[in-house]
C-alpha cells in the first residue's frame, strides 16, 4: 500500500513538473517601446502610447488571463490580466500587445500603469500565484523616444538576460516590430546553409548514415552485453536446477545429458512402442438450445457472408 | 423570368456543377491510376490493405467538382469530411499510430538474439542519401530531395510523416511512390539479389537463432526507445510509438492493449490513412513532371537501399569467421517494408537450397530497417526543418 502510494505521488509529482515546465513559464517579454513618438503603431484609440510586446515562446496556445504585469519590483501583482477575454490566448509562437496608458478602463490590453522615459523601467510578469516570477527585464533609461529595446531573436535568451536583448531604431536592420517576429525570416536558413554548403549530398550522406550507424550500433553493443549477461544468468541456473535434481550428473561431469532433445526423443519412441492412448470420455451430452428466432432479427435476410478468394 | 427559364436556368446551374462538365483529362488520367492500383491489389494480390484503400481515394479525390461553388467537399477545402480525415496526413498524427501498430505486432527476438543484424538495417538506409545526392542533381531543394529520399526507407508511414513536415505540397506523390514500390518488392529486389550474390553465398547456412527471454524483449523496447530517441530527439514520435506499441506486447500485462493497438487501431488508421493519401492526389496537384521524377528517384532509392544491404553483408562477411558467415540474401531485407522483403530473403534462399530458411534470419534486418528508417527520418527533420 505504502508503495502503491509512493508510486502515485512521484507521479504527481512529475506531473505537475512538467505541466508547470511547458505552460506560462514559456510567456517572455519580447520588445518594449517606453515612448511612442507617432513612428510606431496607435491603439484601438488612435493613441500612441508605449508597449509591451509579449511573446508565447511554447508550442502550443498559452492562455495568459491571471497572470500580472507590472512595472514594480515590489508589486508583482499590480496589473492582473483580465478574465473572460477570448484573446487573451496567444496562439503557437506568436505575439500579444500591451498598452502601458495607466488606463485599464479602456480594455484588457491597457495597463494601469505607465513607463517613465529617461529612466530605467523595470518590467515584470508574474503568475497566476502573484509570487512565481515568469519574466522581467529593465529597460534602459538611454532608450530614445521611437526606439524599442527588443529581444534579438523571439522568446531567446531566458529570463533577465540582457545580452539577448537589444535597442532598435527602426532603421532597416534594427527594424522595430509590434505584435510581429524580431527576426524576419522568409527562407529556412538550415535548407539555405545545406543548399549552400552541401549541393552534392555528400555530406549529408556521410553524417546521417554516420548517425544512423551509430544509432544501430550502440544498440546492438547494449543488447550483444544483455545477451552476455542473460546467457550467464541462465546457464547459472541451469546449472543450479541441475545440481538439485541430478547431483550424480555434476559428479560425473555430464551436466548437459538430458537435453531437451533427448527427452523428447525418449518420450516419443515411448508412445510410438505402447500405442499410448489418451483416454476419452465416452459420454455424450445433448443439449437443446432455445434460440427466441425472429426472421425480423435474421441476419440471413439482411447480410451476407464476406466472399473469399 | 418565366417558369420554364427558371427550370432551365437551375438545370443549367446543377449541370455546372456535375462532373461532367468539370471534368478534364487529367481527371481521366488519375481515375485510371486509381483503378489500376485497385486491380493490382485485388487481381495481383499487390499489398491489397493498402492499394484498395489508395487506389479507392485517389477516385475519391479525383472526381471532378467545381471547386468555387464552396461545396466544402474537396479534401484542400478545410472543413470538409475529407479535410479533417486529412488533417491526420498533414499534421503527422496517423504514421506514429501506425508505428504504435507495428511495435505491436512484430516480434524482435531474431534482433535481440544476433544484434549484429541491427547494421544491415542501418546499412540499408543508403538508399534514402544515395537518392537524396541523386534528387539535388535534379534540381530539388535540399528539404524536397529529403522528403523525396526518404521513400528508400520503404516505409510508408515514415515517408508521410517526414513529407508532411519538410515538403507538404510533394506529400501525395511521396506517399503513393513509397507505398507502390512496397507494393513491387518482390518484383524489384529478387533480380538485385541475385545479381550481387554468387551462388555458393545464396547457400550459406546460418545458425538457429536462440530462444530470447521475456526479460530480454521487454528490455529492448525501454532501450530501444531510450537510446535511439537520445541519439536522434526529432524521431521521437515514430520511434517512441514503435518501442512503445512493442513493449505492450511483450510485457505480457497489457495484452488487451497490444491486440488493440496491432488489429483494430491499425485497421482504423491504415483505412484513413490509405484512402486520405490517395484522395490527396488530386489531379492538379499530382500530374505535374515532378511526380514523375519523384517516382524515378524513389525506384532508384529502392534499388540503391536494397543492394546496399546486400553488399554490406557480403562486406561484413569479410571479417567473420566461416561458422559465422551471413547468408547475403537477407541483406535486402533492411529496408523495412516488413515482412515482405524478410519473405522474398526466404524464398529466394529455399530456391537455392529447399532446406534453407531464412525467414527469421531476415527479420532481424527487417525490423532494424523500420528502426534505422526512423532515426533516418529524424536526421532528415533534424538537418532541414
Amino acid at each position: 500500500m505504502k508503495k502503491r502510494i509512493l508510486t502515485l505521488f512521484v507521479a504527481a509529482l512529475a506531473g505537475i513538473v512538467a505541466i508547470s515546465a511547458q505552460g506560462r513559464r514559456g510567456l517572455r517579454i519580447n520588445e518594449v517601446m517606453i515612448v511612442n513618438d507617432s513612428t510606431s503603431v496607435v491603439d484601438d484609440f488612435g493613441q500612441y502610447s508605449a508597449w509591451v510586446e509579449l511573446f508565447n515562446s511554447t508550442f502550443g496556445p498559452l492562455e495568459i488571463s491571471s497572470v500580472f504585469l507590472t512595472n514594480d519590483p515590489a508589486k508583482p501583482t499590480l496589473y492582473p490580466v483580465p478574465l473572460g477575454d477570448v484573446n487573451t490566448e496567444i496562439p503557437t509562437r506568436q505575439h500579444i500587445l500591451f498598452w502601458a496608458d495607466g488606463q485599464p478602463n479602456k480594455g484588457t490590453f491597457h495597463t494601469n500603469f505607465v513607463f517613465t522615459p529617461g529612466q530605467d523601467n523595470y518590467i515584470a510578469i508574474y503568475d497566476a500565484d502573484g509570487k512565481s516570477l515568469i519574466d522581467e527585464i529593465v529597460v534602459p533609461g538611454t532608450l530614445k523616444p521611437g526606439q524599442t529595446y527588443a529581444r534579438k531573436v523571439d522568446g531567446e535568451g531566458g529570463t533577465g538576460n540582457v545580452d539577448a536583448w537589444e535597442v532598435r531604431d527602426g532603421s532597416d536592420e534594427k527594424y522595430i516590430t509590434p505584435s510581429s517576429n524580431n527576426i524576419i525570416k522568409s527562407t529556412n536558413s538550415k535548407v539555405d546553409m545545406f543548399a549552400e554548403q552541401d549541393a552534392r549530398g555528400g555530406g549529408m550522406a556521410v553524417m546521417a548514415m554516420c548517425i544512423v550507424f551509430t544509432a544501430l550500433l550502440v544498440l546492438a553493443l547494449c543488447f550483444y552485453i544483455i545477451n552476455r549477461i542473460g546467457a550467464s544468468i541462465s546457464t547459472r541456473r541451469k546449472e543450479k536446477a541441475l545440481a538439485e535434481t541430478q547431483p550424480e550428473a555434476i559428479a560425473e561431469g555430464r551436466p548437459d545429458s538430458d537435453t531437451g532433445e533427448v527427452i523428447a526423443a525418449i518420450s516419443m519412441a515411448l508412445h510410438d512402442h505402447l500405442d499410448a492412448h489418451d483416454r476419452e470420455s465416452t459420454i455424450l451430452t445433448i443439449n437443446k438450445v432455445r434460440r427466441a428466432y425472429s426472421p425480423w432479427s435474421s441476419k440471413i435476410y439482411s447480410l451476407r457472408e464476406l466472399p473469399r478468394r | 423570368m418565366d417558369f420554364r427559364d427558371f427550370i432551365m436556368q437551375n438545370l443549367q446551374e446543377f449541370w455546372h456543377l456535375t462532373g461532367f462538365y468539370n471534368a478534364t483529362w487529367e481527371h481521366f488520367v488519375m481515375l485510371l491510376v486509381g483503378l489500376f492500383f485497385i486491380w493490382l491489389a485485388i487481381k495481383k494480390n499487390f499489398e491489397p490493405m493498402l492499394l484498395v484503400p489508395i487506389g479507392f481515394g485517389i477516385l475519391i479525390g479525383n472526381i471532378p467538382f467545381n471547386p468555387t461553388a464552396g461545396l466544402e467537399v474537396g479534401i484542400y477545402e478545410e472543413g470538409s469530411v475529407l479535410n479533417i480525415l486529412y488533417n491526420g496526413v498533414s499534421a503527422g498524427w496517423y504514421p506514429p499510430l501506425i508505428f504504435l501498430g507495428i511495435g505491436a505486432m512484430t516480434d524482435f527476438s531474431a534482433l535481440i538474439a544476433n544484434p549484429k543484424l541491427m547494421l544491415i538495417g542501418a546499412a540499408a538506409q543508403f538508399g534514402i542519401f544515395g537518392a537524396y545526392m541523386v534528387a539535388l542533381l535534379l534540381g530539388f531543394a535540399p528539404d524536397q530531395a529529403g522528403a523525396i529520399a526518404i521513400i528508400g526507407g520503404a516505409d510508408g508511414p515514415t515517408a508521410i510523416f517526414l513529407s508532411s513536415k519538410l515538403a507538404p505540397n510533394l506529400m501525395g506523390a511521396i506517399a503513393v511512390s513509397a507505398y507502390s514500390y512496397m507494393a513491387l518488392v518482390p518484383v524489384i529486389q529478387p533480380p538485385l539479389m541475385r545479381l550481387f550474390t554468387t551462388k555458393n553465398e545464396r547457400l550459406i547456412k546460418m545458425k538457429p537463432a536462440r530462444a530470447v527471454s521475456q526479460n530480454e524483449k521487454i528490455i529492448f523496447p525501454i532501450v530501444g526507445m531510450i537510446l535511439t530517441c537520445f541519439v536522434v530527439p526529432s524521431g521521437i514520435p515514430l520511434l517512441g510509438m514503435l518501442f512503445f506499441g512493442n513493449l505492450l506486447r511483450e510485457c505480457g500485462v497489457t495484452n488487451r492493449l497490444a491486440k488493440t493497438a496491432s488489429n483494430a487501431l491499425t485497421d482504423i488508421v491504415t483505412i484513413l490513412l490509405g484512402m486520405t493519401v490517395g484522395a490527396s492526389t488530386q489531379a492538379s496537384e499530382f500530374l505535374t513532371s515532378e511526380t514523375i521524377r519523384i517516382f524515378l528517384l524513389g525506384f532508384m532509392a529502392f534499388v540503391i537501399a536494397s543492394a546496399s544491404g546486400v553488399l554490406f553483408v557480403k562486406l561484413f562477411n569479410l571479417f567473420l569467421p566461416k561458422a559465422k558467415k551471413i547468408n547475403p540474401l537477407i541483406g535486402n531485407a533492411g529496408v523495412s517494408a516488413v515482412p515482405m522483403s524478410a519473405r522474398i530473403s526466404n524464398n529466394l534462399g529455399l530456391e537455392y537450397d529447399p532446406s534453407n530458411y531464412l525467414l527469421m534470419h531476415a527479420m532481424g534486418p527487417n525490423v532494424a530497417g523500420v528502426i534505422g528508417s526512423a532515426v533516418a527520418a529524424g536526421v532528415l527533420l533534424g538537418f532541414l526543418a
